[in-house]
């Protein structure tokens, strides 16, 4: 048996990957769920009606499908030009405290309007600067990024540990280790009345209408990746690797400490070290399921959310255990590698 | 000064080395081994993960000790199957595949572990490994209490270093080993199946790494909690660079990544409430990436390491 590389690729045949992709993941954990004695059909119809049955759940699921937009970009406009961010849960972090820390000690008396996007900002550069490290360190002492931002994601929730137990601790929190609020004026506004979506968003999705333009349309997305495809070729062909590389990493990091600053902002209004269920790691999944594509991203992550939400829900019906979400996403993100891999390859005997 | 000199002085901070740095060595074996052949696995974390929720739960429903430590040992070989379908049969990008074999591994140890067992107030526990103390080196002052009364995994990891020493370097299927992570093509030339090699590799890699997670719940605690695994796959694979793919250098390297483990644990009692425990913690996440940065230069890569294999193609 042997692998022949195809010559051509229909559209829909790329199309219908991530769908084949997650029919598999979700027939396999259709197997688990027998396993546990629940009936498989209605557990999953269990987790559309718990993701959308409702206004409630509906808008519940956007708003877990926002972070999951943004550290999904984080991580496909990373892997397009082949660097391998997946430190994007440290970057949350950095960015969901600095966030915390410039509005509750110094810019807490500015209007909204001024607040917001200055906050946005820090959250962004936060993440920016915690993946700038590990760029550094490639480029100056060879050392694979994936080690050293999985190990500084550890390093980040520690600091941000510290600072809710220290510095930052709300006084008024009865002992838990919480950070002190946002200002109320740098709360995101509602999307919905009643809800908790949040205009948060509105700016993921806007982001990745950009990112789609600048990947496809302009010479940085040419750039980023040809300097992912081929990095020799690339800089024969005359394209900057090194300052490339480190747009796309203020680009990964920055849309990764947004996510952090926009669940902040748009949710919680503080900082705990629950405040992001794995978004960094769900993240690399949206984007493999997405093919790295920013506008697919949106949609994986409204796949992923729909499980996350949906799977607590069922969860609570049939006394099966939450994690099946997670073993449905990560399931996925297997299927989707196979799936992609046949039709780039066909099987000739 | 006295206080950090106390710490090491005392029996009882070597004890607690060898135990810590037991399932490091074992994970950076595992790593080691598949990364000779060519392959990074970055399932290790998950895979330790699963080792150490399904050796706990084996010997939960009355297995013995040995039998839970084999158990994990073959579930990790089979995650390190699935992780050679990926990237040695189908060739495709060993980081992403490995991320996925983690992110499942660990999910489905999650999912298992709270069907077997339904949340309780405290975690249910098990009988771990006890103490060998081995005859007479075990009554010498000092050096007894601190370095000959361990628990047999202790024992079997710090062997297994020395074996799989002596296997890459002085044997026919070392040099298997290592001719497919440099050059597949000249190994297959040379009548080896570089294929065959790698998923050997990599599935016994796995179950090392399977056993490593094991002695978590099986030695080191006599419970199962999720998370507990705390990023020591990632330190693994930090530490096979610094020992620069070398069974012997990844056994020191464990040990000296153990030793500061254990002294600033013992450090956190003694400034206790002066300092945040958190920057302690922190220091073996910042130790493993300095490790890295002295060492990727001077470190010889295999240098077929995450390139694909395919037969006629180049």
């Amino acid at each position: 048996m042997r692998f022949e590389r195809r010559e051509h690729r229909s559209i829909a045949l790329v199309i219908a990957t991530p769908l084949i992709a997650i029919g598999a993941a979700l027939a396999l954990a259709g197997v688990l769920t027998a396993v546990a004695g629940a009936p498989v059909l209605e557990a999953y119809w269990l987790i559309l009606k718990s993701a959308f049955g409702s206004r409630l759940s509906a808008t519940e699921t956007l708003t877990r499908a926002t972070p999951l937009i943004l550290t999904g970009l984080a991580a496909a406009v990373a892997f397009r030009a082949r660097l391998w961010n997946i430190g994007a849960e440290g970057q949350l972090y950095l960015g969901a405290i600095t966030v915390a820390w410039a509005s509750s000690q110094f810019l807490g008396d500015l209007p909204g309007l001024v607040q917001i996007p200055l906050l946005l900002l820090l959250g962004a550069l936060a993440g920016m600067t915690l993946l700038l490290v590990p760029l550094w360190m490639r480029l100056r002492f060879t050392v694979d990024e994936v080690v050293t931002t999985l190990l500084l994601n550890f390093v980040a929730v520690l600091l941000v540990s510290m600072l809710i137990d220290t510095v930052l601790k709300d006084p008024m929190a009865f002992g838990w280790p919480q950070s002190q609020p946002v200002a109320d004026a740098a709360m995101l506004p509602k999307l919905l009345a009643r809800s908790r979506l949040h205009l948060g968003l509105g700016i993921a999705v806007v982001l990745a209408i950009v990112l789609a333009f600048v990947q496809s349309r302009t010479v940085f997305g040419m750039q980023s990746r040809a300097a992912g495809l081929n990095p020799e070729g690339a800089v024969f062909a005359g394209v900057p690797l090194k300052g490339t590389l480190v747009i796309v990493a203020c680009i990964s990091g920055g849309l990764a400490g947004l996510a952090g600053a926009v669940e902040v902002m748009g949710v919680q209004g503080y900082v705990t070290t629950e405040l992001s269920p794995g978004f960094g790691y769900s993240g690399i999944v949206v984007a493999m399921l997405a093919n790295l594509n920013p506008l697919g991203v949106v949609l994986a992550a409204l796949f992923t959310a729909t499980m996350f939400v949906g799977a607590d829900g069922m969860s609570r019906s049939l006394g099966i255990p939450s994690y099946i979400a997670d073993v449905i996403v990560a399931l996925s993100l297997l299927t989707m590698l196979v799936a992609v891999f046949f039709t780039q390859y066909r099987i000739r005997r | 000064m006295s206080a950090a000199f106390d710490i090491i002085a005392s029996a009882g901070l070597w004890a607690a080395v060898l135990r810590i740095a037991t399932p490091l060595i074992l994970g950076t074996l595992g790593a080691l081994l598949c990364e000779r052949a060519g392959v990074l696995n970055l399932g290790i974390e998950g895979i330790m993960t699963f080792g150490a929720m399904i050796g706990w739960l084996t010997v939960y429903n009355g297995a013995d000790l040995w039998i839970g430590f084999l158990v994990a040992a073959v579930a990790g070989g089979l995650f390190g199957l699935l992780h050679s379908l990926l990237t040695v049969t189908l060739g495709l990008s060993q980081h992403v595949s490995g991320l996925g074999v983690t992110l499942f591994a660990s999910s489905f140890s999650y999912y298992v572990f709270r069907l077997a067992v339904p949340v309780a107030g405290t975690p249910p526990t098990i009988t771990p490994f006890q103490p060998i103390a081995i005859p007479g080196l075990s009554d010498l002052p000092f050096f007894g209490p601190a370095f000959f009364s361990q628990t047999t995994p202790t024992y079997l990891a710090i062997l297994l270093a020395l074996v799989l020493a002596y296997v890459i370097f002085r044997t026919p299927l070392g040099l298997a080993i290592r001719m497919t992570g440099e050059n597949p093509h000249a190994a297959e030339a040379q009548g080896i199946n570089p294929m065959v090699v790698r998923y050997g590799a990599v599935i016994i890699g796995s179950a090392l790494m399977g056993m490593a997670g094991a002695f978590l719940t099986l030695a080191a605690f006599n419970s199962f909690f999720p998370t507990m695994v705390q990023g020591r796959g990632w330190i693994c694979i930090a530490l096979v660079v610094f020992a620069s793919w070398r069974p012997v250098r990844a056994l020191l390297g464990g040990l000296l990544f153990a030793f500061f483990d254990g002294f600033q644990l013992r450090l956190q009692t003694v400034l206790g409430g002066a300092v945040p425990y958190q920057l302690f913690l922190m220091i073996p996440y910042i130790l493993s990436i300095v490790a890295l940065a002295l060492m990727a230069r001077r470190a010889r890569v295999p240098q077929a390491l995450m390139q694909p294999y395919r037969r006629g193609e180049r």
